[in-house]
């Protein structure tokens, strides 16, 4: 190798051009794409949103998952979603972008103690009432999230979880239907009390023919994920335990 | 003239048998643990590695006479990271579901030994089109491997292959659960691909003594 390239001067210099050009090259892809992944990302949200209310295209074997179609999701969400509400303190007011607030930011302000803002979803099929609420929390790698639609009388209508990075083949297996499916009919009271789903491994019972024992069957191989599914339902009943009191058919 | 000289098909060929960059480089180990519990991670993996090794080989290939040797390691680095990123980018500009499946490779592929491996031992000595089939030669080695750990590790863990059910419906117990066989979980778990990459590296040394180790 030519002795050029192992002087000083020439690796500081190397080193620079490199990262402006990487760099460069980097920002300018990310400026060049973002308009098409923020719309991605949009249709994303409405396509969960809408897939843990049960509209989705899901044959009836246990298959894999299957969102409805990016190019009409815009239009299904607009006719299933009727209201979209904001909870801010004891105010609740209406907003038809609800549905792109960050829970992740808002729980972060929670942290800080400033204010925060809490979406709900209102979506109609078949003449039944859903309520759907996004939840955020951690499995083992990184973060985790998902939808969770529930009736008025705290019955799971249906959910969705997905996630940033749990292994392929164990914790990422929470967004498979066999898992989500179970969630399906379980409810998040226990008596009168709040209590939310555990993701169990004891629960012995892997058809989930018990709906209210507020488990339902652990993935093998996954338990930290699991436990943050669990934490994450816990977490988010309790944040909306005073809208959930008042919505609830009593 | 044959598209390949014997010494670049050699290049192909070695990484599949006698110079496995899992059994006998001993590169890629923590990948192979990680994602092999079912075979269709195993081959998405198997996919992107390819990619990402056969398209940095020649990248780094041709900056190898400008690279600065002391801080080669951590441009390599940045090649491979650069890759990836834009890959990603693109796939969830163009192909946003692609992109939700691969998603959680990217970290795994970056931190992958074999591709820095590879850079530094091939691609920083020699050509663009030998290191090219350098990359898709280890790749297609760790593949093999990655395939074979999966296709155990699901078969008698979950008793599916590919998630379809192969030896009938563990709760219902029909076809081979109703003789009460069960699947092993142990299988699922990363120290079960510890094991079943032990075997075939047994398997292969005892088939060629030549590969053993003295010491």
């Amino acid at each position: 190798m030519a002795n050029k390239t192992d002087s000083n001067v020439y690796t500081v210099v190397f080193a620079a051009v490199m990262v402006v050009v990487v760099g460069s090259i980097l920002a300018f892809l990310a400026s060049a794409l973002r308009p098409n992944i923020k719309e991605n990302e949009r249709f994303e949200k409405q396509q969960n949103i809408l897939y843990a209310m049960g509209v989705n295209e899901n044959g009836d074997d246990a298959g894999s998952v299957n969102f409805i179609p990016t190019d009409v999701v815009e239009d299904e969400f607009a006719s299933y979603i009727k209201e979209q509400l904001v909870i801010q303190g004891d105010k609740i007011t209406e907003d038809n972008e609800a549905y792109l607030i960050d829970l992740k930011k808002q729980l972060a302000k929670i942290k800080k103690g400033e204010d925060y803002k809490l979406p709900v979803f209102i979506g109609e099929k078949d003449g039944k009432k859903f309520y759907i609420i996004p939840m955020y929390g951690k499995g083992l790698w990184d973060a985790i999230w998902g939808f969770i639609a529930l009736d008025d009388t705290m019955t799971v209508q249906g959910v969705y979880f997905d996630h940033k990075g749990e292994t392929p083949g164990l914790g990422a297996n929470i967004k498979m239907r066999y898992f989500m499916d179970d969630f399906k009919g379980e409810t998040i009271l226990n008596g009168t009390q709040y209590a939310g789903i555990d993701v169990a491994k004891g629960n012995n019972d892997p058809l989930n023919n018990t709906k209210d024992d507020n488990e339902v069957d652990a993935l093998a191989g996954a338990t930290i994920t699991g436990n943050g599914v669990s934490a994450m339902i816990r977490e988010t009943v309790k944040l909306y335990k005073p809208y959930l009191e008042t919505i609830r058919a009593k | 003239m044959a598209l390949l000289s014997k010494k670049d098909t050699n290049l192909i060929t070695d990484p599949l048998a006698d110079n496995n960059p899992i059994t006998i480089q001993v590169l890629g180990i923590c990948s192979a643990l990680a994602i092999t519990a079912e075979l269709k991670a195993s081959l998405v993996m198997a996919i992107s590695v390819m990619f990402v090794l056969g398209a940095g080989n020649v990248v780094i290939s041709l900056m190898r006479n400008i690279i600065p040797s002391k801080i080669r390691i951590i441009v390599q680095l940045i090649v491979v990271a650069t890759l990836v990123i834009i890959v990603d980018q693109v796939l969830k500009a163009y192909a946003y579901e692609l992109s939700k499946t691969l998603a959680v490779f990217v970290g795994l592929i970056i931190t992958n030994c074999i591709i820095m491996g590879r850079f530094e031992a091939f691609a920083l000595a020699n050509g663009p089109w030998r290191s090219f089939l350098d990359g898709i030669g280890n790749s297609l080695g760790y593949g093999v491997i990655l395939v074979i750990v999966g296709f155990f590790r699901e078969l008698l863990g979950s008793g599916t292959l590919f998630g379809y059910p192969v030896f009938g419906d563990p709760i219902m117990k029909t076809g081979l659960y109703s003789t009460g066989y069960e699947n092993n979980g142990f299988m699922i778990i990363p120290p079960a691909a510890l094991i079943v990459v032990g075997i075939i590296i047994w398997v292969q040394r005892s088939r060629n003594p030549a590969l053993v180790e003295e010491n």
